[in-house]
């Protein structure tokens, strides 16, 4: 047992500090661990679905010579156009099974493309260049670097094309306008998240304006104007209580109000959006009630003292200062709702459609169910579609924080 | 003189614990009257009660009768708009609105409707700081934040925006517990300009500022009113031994 | 006041007061005692000593004037402490003047002791001194206790020294009258007699201070003085 020499000031001088000291390095190195193991599983999962999903931005090209007096014969039938073309340009092509196996190399719906195409050239050169999409199968192959695995489903006569197509240097990527454009399709090429993207902001401007006005309207008279009384703490009880209900119980809900009582059209965006509504009120309503709380009751009693009558004090005084506290809690509300699935499976949003939606009213989808029906889906190609679509969520709810956090820096007051 | 603010026994409770117990007090016009004791002696519940700020605690129950200029304010016929636009506050701590330092002392005669135009309402806006000791610190940034300002500052502007609805009587509760001496001694000066033209009834906690600024103070203890006098008279001479004790310093 | 302060090291100040109030009251019937013995046994040597000790009492008025300086700026004492502190500077000054007329009564022990014995004028100048030693230690004990009937009674007695003055003035003139060699002693003894006379007054002044420290009003003297020595006419 050493003395405790209370003249010195060193660490020595205390027993057990030693120990204490380590006690707190050990508790640092813990937290510190964790945060870097979360770290790590964040990098590793947007690292992959940014690795899986980013080629769906991008799609092969082939370049192919038309010539004028095909265009001439051909130039109101892409499909046969396309088709000529593609012989054309793979000259030994000969015999049934090796021309349908010509005709495989371009991609479904490139007979569209190859029309505008021409038609954007507006050249009467005597042969017209251009890019077509090639078939999703040469896509992913061309994309992996001719993996070998890839190549299975390929003929021997194929590979040689794209041998010869890839020492011609006749291959290209281009970005794939089509996929952030497109509605839903059966075929990878042509199938794009334009429509579920459409669909979720339908959704979410229905939700939004729905469950902000209501909630923010809830939350003032639940903080200010309500007695406290039996009846309004049971409320507040339920209020909360909603908030933590599995969001499947508010598709049941909605499946049976909006649709089957009110008749409301199946799997629109009207439907979705009220349905995530539902979904997302309780945690606005909390949120608001709280940035209400959070305002100081001295300006609500300057602005009493003032003769002001109380809605006056809470609209001008107490409603401005909340604000912010406000918009954070709907816009992340909002980002909830929008990686929400499981209650718009249940009111038929997870139909395949394949337009993008023009009103409120037309059937659509949203990015999430988008997400899970490609992941469903067998065709290879649709696994990069799903990764593509998961980085454009993600962007989207990036954007919506980044909102989020502008305006509750614009709108916030010092005092 | 007719008193400007009259309390007849009046009796406070906040649900079952009564704070008041039969409260007389006479306030005087265009005087200060000072209220002091001890914390949770019942002196700022007393001071609420007398522009019914009390009436946002829905447990608070007022009995007895108020009358300001011998109407009953707790009478039904009663708006308690009206009545804080007569009744003044200001309080504890500084609470400029977290806007700018016009639209601090125009609000007040906005909702009130007091300017017609907005010329009139600089002229408000003007008098009210300049009666506040304010308009010389801040006339060239009036579009500065009120939150902006010193605690003091701020503090006046307070008073400002409280005198700009054209008060008859001012409330303040411990208006300089939080500021320097300085920033009180500006403040106390103001009180003693301010008494020319409004009644104003103070509640604080130092008995050198009751001392200071009063005219009349009333000692409260426990909920009892204890003592009423000219202030002169209550600081050298008291008549109950509570307040002596108190203002001696030996009990709290 | 039956309480403690809060803050006690105001009590302990206020007690300071206290204490050099009632060393300096202690001296100063010491010190009147010691003058009036000096002149009854013709003692220079007694009233050279009570002349030097005058300079304790002078040195506690300013301890006095100090702490309650002090406690007026750091305390602000309020009611019945801030009457208290107003009255102790008041008593201070009280005190020494009582200290200095005392003082001037053993100065003239030396002139005197150079006269015929008057013994009678002394044993009147030692029953006068007596009784406002009493007054003294009254009053001392009234403010010590904080007795406002005591000091009452303090100041009801100063009525018999006075009667006593009038009588012995009237004493002395007689005595001046019998013999012209008694006027130098007697002039003196005429000024002691009225020394004894003031301080008495002083300690009425004290006494009327514990009025106001305790009541908070001042004392309404309504008697009138028995000092008639004022219109006393020598009679040839």
């Amino acid at each position: 047992m050493t003395d405790t020499n209370k003249t010195s000031l060193t660490r020595e001088s205390l027993p057990g500090l030693n120990r204490r000291y380590r006690a707190e390095r050990r508790f640092h190195l813990v937290g510190k661990m964790a945060v870097a193991f979360s770290l790590a599983f964040l990098t590793f999962l947007i690292g992959s679905i940014v690795y899986q999903g980013i080629g769906a931005f991008f799609q092969t090209e082939v370049r192919l010579e038309v010539p004028q007096e095909m265009i001439a014969e051909h130039g109101d039938d892409g499909f046969t156009l396309l088709r000529q073309s593609m012989l054309h340009n793979l000259p030994d092509a000969k015999g049934r099974s090796a021309r349908r196996e010509a005709y495989k190399m371009a991609g479904e719906g490139s007979d569209i493309e190859l029309l505008s195409a021409i038609a954007d050239q507006q050249t009467q050169a005597a042969v017209v260049t251009v890019w077509i999409p090639v078939s999703d199968d040469i896509d992913m192959a061309y994309k992996s670097d001719f993996a070998p695995d890839m190549l299975g489903s390929f003929s021997d006569r194929q590979k040689g094309w794209l041998d010869t197509w890839v020492a011609d240097d006749r291959l290209r990527m281009s970005f794939n306008t089509g996929f952030l454009v497109n509605g839903d399709s059966r075929d990878p090429e042509r199938a794009g998240i334009g429509g579920a993207l459409m669909g979720s902001i339908f959704t979410l401007v229905v939700c939004l304006v729905l469950s902000f006005v209501i909630g923010i309207l809830a939350a003032i008279y639940l903080e200010e104007f309500a007695p406290k009384n039996k009846l309004t703490a049971f409320l507040e009880v339920n209020i909360n209580n909603l908030a933590t209900v599995p969001s499947i119980i508010f598709g049941l809900l909605g499946l049976a109000v909006f649709l089957n009582t009110f008749g409301l059209p199946r799997s629109s965006a009207l439907v979705g959006g009220m349905v995530l509504s539902l979904m997302t009120l309780p945690t606005i309503i909390i949120a608001s009630r709280v940035a209400l709380q959070s305002v100081p009751p001295s300006i609500r009693e300057a602005a009493l003292g003032l003769g002001a009558t109380h809605i006056q004090a809470v609209f001008h005084h107490v409603l401005p200062l909340a604000l912010p506290g406000m918009l954070t809690g709907t816009i992340l509300g909002m980002a909830r709702a929008l990686g929400e699935t499981a209650p718009l499976l249940m009111i038929g949003m997870v139909a395949f459609i394949a337009d993008p939606p023009s009103s409120f009213m037309d059937p659509t989808s949203a990015l999430p169910v988008q997400v899970y029906l490609w992941a469903d889906s067998p065709e290879r190609a649709f696994a990069e579609k799903t990764s593509g679509a998961i980085i454009v969520l993600l962007l989207f709810l990036f954007v919506m924080n980044l909102t989020a956090i502008i305006l509750r820096k614009k709108l916030e007051k010092k005092w | 003189m007719q008193p400007k603010i009259l309390a007849k026994n009046v009796n406070v409770a906040y649900g079952d614990r009564q704070t008041l117990f039969g409260i007389d007090l006479e306030i005087a016009p265009q005087k200060v009257t000072a209220l002091i004791g001890p914390s949770g002696c019942g002196k700022t519940t007393f001071l609420r009660c007398l522009n019914r700020m009390n009436d946002l605690i829905p447990t608070c129950k007022v009995e007895g009768t108020i009358t300001l200029d011998g109407q009953d304010i707790y009478d039904k016929s009663v708006d308690v708009e009206v009545l804080r636009r007569r009744i003044g506050m200001v309080f504890q701590k500084a609470n400029p609105f977290p806007k700018s330092i016009y639209e601090n002392v125009a609000y007040g005669p906005r909702i009130h409707g007091l300017a017609k135009t907005k010329a009139d309402l600089d002229a408000i806006v003007e008098k009210s700081l300049r009666r506040a000791g304010l308009w010389d610190e801040v006339h060239d940034r009036l579009d500065s934040q009120g939150t902006g300002l010193s605690g003091g500052q701020q503090q006046r502007l307070c008073i400002a925006r409280a005198i700009a609805i054209e008060p008859e009587v001012i409330l303040m509760d411990e208006p300089c517990s939080a500021l320097d001496p300085i920033a009180t001694a500006k403040i106390e000066e103001l009180m003693n300009e301010l008494k020319q033209r409004y009644t104003i009834v103070i509640v604080t906690h130092s008995m050198q500022q009751a001392a200071r600024v009063s005219d009349t103070t009333a000692f409260f203890h426990l909920g009892y009113l204890v003592e009423t006098g000219a202030t002169a008279d209550m600081f050298t001479n008291p008549q109950d031994e509570r307040t002596e004790a108190y203002i001696t310093g030996r009990i709290g | 006041m039956p309480q403690e302060h809060i803050v006690k090291a105001y009590d302990d100040q206020l007690a300071d007061l206290d204490r050099t109030i009632a060393e300096m009251g202690g001296l100063v019937e010491k010190l009147l005692s010691d003058a009036t013995n000096s002149v009854v046994n013709y003692d220079v040597e007694l009233a050279k000593q009570t002349i030097a000790s005058d300079k304790r009492i002078d040195a506690c008025e300013q301890e006095i004037v100090e702490g309650a300086t002090k406690l007026l700026a750091l305390r602000q004492p309020m009611a019945a402490d801030l009457r208290k502190v107003i009255a102790t500077i008041r008593l201070s000054n009280d005190l020494e003047r009582m200290g200095d007329y005392a003082k001037n009564i053993s100065k003239r022990v030396i002139t005197i002791s150079q006269s015929p014995i008057l013994s009678s004028i002394s044993r009147s100048v030692e029953r006068m001194s007596k009784m406002v030693e009493d007054m003294i230690r009254e009053v001392l004990d009234a403010y010590i206790q904080g007795d406002v009937a005591k000091a009452h009674q303090v100041i009801y007695s100063d009525e018999d020294v006075d009667r006593l003055h009038t009588s012995l003035f009237r004493e002395i003139l007689t005595y001046m009258m019998e013999d012209p060699r008694n006027i130098t002693a007697c002039t003196h003894f005429l000024f002691i007699a009225k020394n004894i006379e003031r301080i008495g007054d002083h300690a009425t002044n004290i006494a009327e201070q514990i009025h106001f420290i305790v009541e908070g009003d001042t004392f309404d003297n309504h008697h009138e003085s028995k000092d008639k020595s004022a219109t006393i006419v020598a009679e040839l």
